[in-house]
């Protein structure tokens, strides 16, 4: 039972500032706020991972020069932060009725010394791991929309690691069913 | 969220006069524009007298992702048929646009049971919003929890929760 949790905020489409707007599509924007302290390039970096993975479903083309923001404020970390902020930016997304093409998780797959592959580690399995890679998945034929690895790992190792990410994709989808369904029927 | 559509009728509340064009807030990703010349019987001489804060009745005219929508209070013909500035009192509201529809279809059972209890104005619009005025603030009030209620409530509870209060 995990104990890392994000909330997750969306504003929009509103509209945008002229600077910010751009003429065709919405302009996404990704505010990532830590626990405690002030956002780092730690969080800037993973702030435009979920931008792009998130300009990669959102119909952006249906609502030109607004600004869409989403704004996720973690509230305790026990490892596998980067997919808990995946799966609530795509719960935001959908809870606020966006136009997607399709839904995505978020799945960390830590790669033990001994070549074992975990899912969803704890904060002490990932320091013990030789590699932890996050992927995001997409719900039509669990297509990767996004891969980031931090360690070393062989391309062989890369393909189980992905193919395990993909199985327990079903199981987060199923959860968002789940969720919906209790939320819209009282 | 509401995505304006043409020929929508929608409650907009002014947020700004900008020379002869009022910005109106319609609950989109921005606000819409409504033309002093776009009122029955308004002239260059005969102003409507909208301030800001007040809660207008109209219909779009333009409403494509491209371009800033845009509102009338009259029809093709030049008539407002029920279209303008809403009057004083009343409370406004927002509920889904699911609920919206299902008041705005042809035989709904909500409308006529409620008529049944106290008399009162109603002012639907397509962008979430409806406007209700009764007698005294309470009947209001009452109507306006039964309304927002409707959307979780099946026909039986809502038929008991009526008689409860026709009881009464």
């Amino acid at each position: 039972p995990g104990e890392t949790s994000v909330l997750a905020g969306l504003y929009g489409p509103a509209e945008a500032k002229v600077s910010k707007e751009l003429p065709d599509r919405a302009a996404l924007e990704v505010l990532l706020r830590p626990k405690v302290g002030l956002p780092g390039v730690l969080e800037r970096s993973r702030e435009q991972l979920l931008r792009q993975t998130c300009e990669a479903v959102v119909l952006g083309v249906l609502h030109p020069r607004t600004a869409i923001s989403l704004v996720l404020q973690v509230l305790s970390d026990a490892g596998s932060l980067l997919s808990c902020c995946l799966n609530a930016a795509c719960m935001a997304l959908l809870d606020a009725g966006l136009p997607l093409t399709a839904l995505f998780c978020g799945v960390t797959c830590a790669l033990q010394p001994d070549g074992t592959i975990l899912l969803d580690p704890t904060a002490r399995q990932e320091q013990e791991a030789r590699a932890i890679l996050t992927f995001a998945i997409a719900s039509s034929e669990r297509k990767v929309l996004m891969a980031t690895t931090k360690g070393s790992c062989s391309v062989e190792e890369m393909q189980q690691c992905l193919a395990t990410a993909q199985r327990a994709a079903t199981t987060i989808f199923q959860f968002y069913r789940d969720s919906v369904r209790r939320r819209y029927s009282k | 969220q509401y995505v304006p559509v043409k020929g929508d009728h929608v409650i907009g509340i002014v947020t700004a006069k900008a020379g002869d064009v009022f910005r109106l807030d319609v609950g989109g990703s921005e606000p819409a524009s409504l033309s002093y010349l776009a009122f029955e019987g308004a002239t260059k001489r005969n102003r409507p007298n909208v301030q800001v804060g007040d809660l207008i009745y109209g219909q779009f005219v333009v409403a494509n992702k491209d371009m800033e929508p845009e509102m009338v209070c009259i029809d093709s013909s030049g008539k407002s048929s029920g279209m303008g500035i809403i009057g004083q009192d009343g409370f406004l509201f927002k509920v889904s646009l699911g609920l919206i529809r299902k008041l705005l279809a042809p035989k709904c059972e909500i409308i006529q049971e409620l008529s049944q209890l106290y008399p009162f104005e109603l002012v639907i619009g397509m962008n979430g919003r409806i406007w209700v005025k009764a007698k005294t603030v309470q009947q209001t009030l009452i109507i306006v929890n039964i309304l927002e209620a409707c959307e979780y409530m099946t026909a039986e509870q809502r038929k008991q929760a009526l008689a409860k209060l026709s009881g009464n």
